[in-house]
C-alpha cells in the first residue's frame, strides 16, 4: 500500500493527513500553535515552533508506515504569512508576520496601479507591506537581504526550505501571486513592484508551479519527493475538483474564502474581488480564479471562546445558538482585520450592534455565525455581479461545515443549496493531488474527479422578507463598523 | 496521607486533590498541591494531568495554576456536546462512507431515541436529505442496541417505555433483546436486520471516551443484500470498516 502526505501549515494549527488512491484519509494528525498579538492589531507566529510541529506530526502520522511507502509530499500553507530568516543559521530574524496583521500603513499606495499589475487591491493583508515594515525597522536588514544572506517566504518556501535542509528556496505561483510583488501578466517577481516596496530580489524564493517535484525532503522524509506547495485555499478549490470555469468553492476556517475558477485568463473584478492564480500543474497553463476573501470566520468563533470565554469549545457555539431563535436584533461584523472582500476597508474595525438589556451570550452566539453568513452573501453577491452568472449552490469544506446551523444560516441568506462534498479537509486534499499528479500516484485531473461526492446538503428556507430585513440590518452595521475607522468620513468605497 | 488497604490509591488521592480544589476560591500551583497533601510533587503532576485529561481540573496557561475544570460541572449532564462529537467524528465519518459505500449515521442516546447528530449521505450522488436531528427508535436499529448495550437504565426505561413493533422482525420481547444486547456486548458491534424498516440493515459500534465510557454510536445502513450474506449476516468486511470508524473517533475524542 501507497499514500500520498499532505501537509495543511495553516493559520491555527498544522496538519499531516495520509490519503490512500480512493482519496480517503487514512490517518490524520495535529498540532494547534499560538497566536500572538503583541499590540492591537498584531498578529504573529513562531515560525521555528511550526517547523517543529511539522516534524512531530510527520513522525507521528507515519507510525506503521515507512517512508518508502509514501509516494510524495504535498504542502498548502496559510498565505502572504511573512517569514525572514537567516541563511546561513535557519533561524528566523523577527516572529512571522500573519496575513491578519495590520501593522503596515497601505494609505499610500495606488490602487489602481496595483491592481493592474498584481491583481490585488492595497491592504495590509498580502505580504509586500510586511516584508517592507520588517526591513525598514531592523538596522542592517536590508543590507542582509541585499547580499542574500536573509531570506523571505511564505510558510510553503519556509517548510520546503528546511525539509531540504537548507536546499532549496522555492515557492509557488499561487503563493507568490498573494505577495503583491508578483506580475501577473508573466508570473515573475515584477521589478518596479520590488522598487516600490524595497524589497530585494536576492532574497526571494524562485517561482514554480504549484505541482512538479521540487526536491526530495531530508531527514523527517528520507528521499520522499516534495512534489506540490500551493495555498490553502488554492488546494481546496484543487481538492473540490473545481477544473473547470465557472466551478467555486467556499472555504470555511480562520476566514472564509470563496473561489471561482476562471479558466486560463485572469479576469479582473469590478466588484472588489481579487484576481489569483488558482493553481498551475507542471508546464501547463497556469489556471486562474476570482477571490472573495473574507478575514474572520472561524476566529471570530475562537474570539468568543478564548477572548470572551463564553464557550468551552468552538463547536458550543451551536449548542449555544440553538437555545435562542433569533439574533434578538444583533449584529457582529467581525473586521478586526479591516474588512476585506468586498469592502476592502483596512481602517475599519469590528463593532456589535443593537444591544439591549433583552440579549443574552446565546444571541451573540447567533450572531457570530450570522456574521459569516452575511459575509458569504456580500462575497457571492460580488461573484455573482463578476461572472454575470447567478451561482445555483454553494460547495463548502473547512472544519465550520460541522455546524450544522452555520451551513442552514448560509443556504437561507444565499437562498441557494450549500453542499458538502466528502472529503471536509480539501486543503489536504488538494495538496494531495497536486503532489500525487506530479509523481504519477494518480494518472489525471479526470482520475481525481471520480473520487468526489456529496456528503451531505443543506436547503435554503428562510421567508424572503425577512431575510430581505435582515440583510438591510447586517448593511448598516457594516456602515457602523467603516464609520467607526479613523477615516470613515470617507464612508464605503 | 493514610490509605485504607483494598481501596485504590490513586482514586483517593485524586478525590483528594480535587477537595482540595473545590474548597477555596484560589488557584492552586503543583508545588502546593503536593505539599498540602503530603505527595512527592513528581506524583501530584501526573494526577493533575490525567485529572486535566478527563476535564475535572484546568490549567491557566499563563499562570500554571490548576483549578477544578469544566468537566465537572457537566458532570450532572450525561454525555458529551452532541455538536463537538461531530467535529470530532467528521473527517471519519466520510472515511467510512467513502471505504463502504453506504450512509454514515452518528447517534447518541436522547430521551428514549436515538438522536441523529451527524449523517453522511451514500457516496452515489443520488438525491438524499439530511437525516440530522432525526430521533430513531433504540431497540429497533442497530445505532439503538448498541447505545443500549452499554446503558443499562437506558434499556430499562426502553423496555419499561414499551418495545413498539415496526416490522415482523422488531424484537419486541424483553429477553430476546436483553440476548441481543449481551451478544452486541460480546462482539463490541451492533446489527440490525429488517428491524425497523423492511429491506434495510444496519451495522453500528460505539464510540468511547476516556475510561471507556460510552458517547455514542456510528454506523452504516443500507440494503439487505449489500449490508449481509444469504444468511443474514453482517459482511465481515463492512463491520470491519464500522469498527475502525468507531475506534478512529474515540481515540478523537478522548483526545
Ligand atoms: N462547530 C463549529 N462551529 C463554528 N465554528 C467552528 C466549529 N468547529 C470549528 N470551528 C471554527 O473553525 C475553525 C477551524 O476550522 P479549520 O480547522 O478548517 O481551520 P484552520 O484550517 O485551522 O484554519 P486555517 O487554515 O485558516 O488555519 C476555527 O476557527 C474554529 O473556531
Ligand atoms: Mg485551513
Amino acid at each position: 500500500m501507497s499514500y500520498v502526505l499532505a501537509v495543511d501549515q495553516g493559520t491555527t494549527s498544522t496538519r499531516c493527513i495520509l490519503f490512500d488512491r480512493r482519496a480517503t484519509v487514512v490517518a490524520v494528525e495535529r498540532a494547534e500553535h499560538p497566536q500572538s498579538y503583541p499590540r492591537p492589531g498584531w498578529v504573529e507566529h513562531d515560525a521555528a515552533r511550526i517547523w517543529r510541529d511539522l516534524q512531530r506530526l510527520i513522525r507521528k502520522v507515519l507510525r506503521g508506515v515507512d517512508p518508502s511507502q509514501v509516494a510524495a509530499i504535498g504542502i498548502a500553507n496559510q498565505r502572504e504569512t511573512t517569514v525572514l530568516w537567516d541563511r546561513s543559521t535557519g533561524v528566523p530574524v523577527a516572529p512571522a508576520i500573519v496575513w491578519q496583521d495590520t501593522r503596515t500603513d497601505v494609505s499610500t499606495l495606488d490602487a489602481e496601479f496595483l491592481k493592474s499589475r498584481t491583481g490585488l487591491p492595497p491592504a495590509t493583508y498580502f505580504s509586500a507591506t510586511k516584508i517592507q515594515w520588517l526591513l525598514d525597522r531592523t538596522p542592517g536588514l536590508r543590507e542582509r537581504a541585499e547580499r542574500g544572506d536573509v531570506l523571505f517566504g511564505t510558510m510553503d518556501s519556509w517548510l520546503i526550505w528546511n525539509l531540504t535542509g537548507g536546499a532549496l528556496h522555492v515557492t509557488d505561483v499561487t503563493n507568490a501571486s498573494r505577495t503583491m510583488l508578483m506580475n501577473l501578466t508573466d508570473l515573475d517577481w515584477d521589478p518596479e513592484l520590488l522598487d516600490l516596496f524595497g524589497v530585494p530580489r536576492a532574497m526571494l524564493p524562485e517561482i514554480r508551479s504549484s505541482s512538479e517535484v521540487y526536491g526530495t525532503a531530508g531527514a523527517v522524509l528520507p528521499g520522499v519527493p516534495i512534489a506540490a506547495a500551493i495555498g490553502d485555499q488554492q488546494a481546496a478549490l484543487f481538492g473540490q475538483t473545481c477544473f473547470e470555469p465557472g466551478e467555486a468553492k467556499c472555504t470555511y476556517g480562520t476566514g472564509g474564502f470563496l473561489l471561482m475558477n476562471t479558466g486560463t485568463t485572469p479576469v479582473r473584478s469590478s466588484h472588489g474581488l481579487i484576481t489569483t492564480v488558482g493553481y498551475r500543474i507542471g508546464d501547463r497553463p497556469p489556471v486562474f480564479a476570482l477571490e472573495g476573501s473574507i478575514a474572520i470566520a472561524g476566529s471570530l468563533v475562537q474570539w468568543m471562546r478564548d477572548g470572551l470565554g463564553l464557550i468551552g469549545t468552538a463547536s458550543e457555539i451551536e449548542t449555544l445558538a440553538r437555545t435562542v431563535e433569533d439574533n434578538g436584533g444583533c449584529y457582529i461584523v467581525p473586521a478586526f482585520s479591516g474588512l476585506f472582500a468586498p469592502y476592502w476597508h483596512s481602517e475599519a474595525r469590528g463593532v456589535i450592534v443593537g444591544l439591549t438589556s433583552y440579549i443574552t451570550k446565546a444571541h451573540l452566539a447567533r450572531a457570530v455565525l450570522e456574521a459569516t453568513g452575511w459575509q458569504t452573501r456580500d462575497v457571492v453577491d460580488a461573484m455573482n455581479a463578476d461572472s454575470g452568472l447567478a451561482l445555483t449552490a454553494l460547495n463548502v469544506d473547512g472544519g465550520m461545515t460541522a455546524d450544522n446551523l452555520l451551513m442552514q444560516i448560509v443556504a437561507d441568506f444565499l437562498q441557494v443549496p450549500v453542499v458538502r462534498p466528502m472529503v471536509a479537509e480539501t486543503v489536504s486534499l488538494g495538496a494531495a493531488y497536486a503532489a500525487g499528479l506530479a509523481v504519477g500516484y494518480w494518472s489525471d485531473q479526470r482520475d481525481l474527479r471520480a473520487n468526489r461526492h456529496r456528503a451531505g446538503s443543506w436547503k435554503p428556507g428562510l421567508d424572503s422578507g425577512r431575510r430581505a430585513g435582515e440583510y438591510a440590518n447586517w448593511r448598516r452595521a457594516v456602515e457602523c463598523a467603516v464609520m467607526f475607522s479613523r477615516d470613515g468620513q470617507d464612508g464605503l468605497r | 496521607m493514610s490509605h485504607v488497604p483494598g481501596m485504590i490509591q490513586s482514586i483517593e488521592r485524586s478525590s483528594a486533590v480535587l477537595r482540595l480544589l473545590a474548597a477555596g476560591p484560589d488557584r492552586l500551583r503543583v508545588k502546593e498541591i503536593a505539599d498540602a497533601l503530603g505527595l512527592p510533587k513528581s506524583t501530584a503532576h501526573s494526577i493533575l494531568r490525567t485529572l486535566e485529561h478527563v476535564g475535572f481540573v484546568e490549567q491557566d496557561p499563563r499562570t500554571a495554576r490548576y483549578r477544578l475544570g469544566r468537566g465537572l460541572l457537566d458532570l450532572g449532564s450525561a454525555g458529551m456536546d452532541a455538536n463537538e462529537l461531530r467535529g470530532r467524528a467528521l473527517n471519519w465519518a466520510d472515511a467510512l462512507a467513502a471505504r463502504s459505500g453506504e450512509e454514515v449515521r452518528l447517534g447518541v442516546l436522547d430521551d428514549n431515541r436515538v438522536l441523529v447528530v451527524h449523517h453522511v449521505f451514500r457516496p452515489d450522488d443520488s438525491a438524499q436529505s439530511l437525516d440530522t436531528g432525526v430521533r430513531l427508535p433504540l431497540h429497533a436499529t442497530a445505532l439503538g442496541k448498541v447505545l443500549l448495550a452499554y446503558s443499562a437504565p437506558a434499556e430499562e426505561s426502553a423496555v419499561a417505555a414499551g418495545l413498539d413493533p415496526y416490522t415482523r422482525r422488531t424484537l419486541i420481547d424483553r429477553r430476546e433483546l436483553a440476548d441481543a444486547l449481551t451478544e452486541t456486548r460480546t462482539r463490541g458491534w451492533g446489527l440490525s436486520v429488517e428491524e425497523w424498516r423492511p429491506g434495510v440493515a444496519g451495522i453500528a459500534a460505539p464510540v468511547r471516551t476516556s475510561g471507556g465510557l460510552v458517547v455514542g454510536a456510528v454506523g452504516i445502513a443500507g440494503p439487505v443484500e449489500r449490508l449481509t450474506d444469504t444468511r443474514r449476516q453482517a459482511r465481515p468486511a463492512l463491520v470491519e470498516h464500522v469498527v475502525a470508524a468507531a475506534r478512529s473517533i474515540s481515540r478523537d475524542v478522548a483526545g
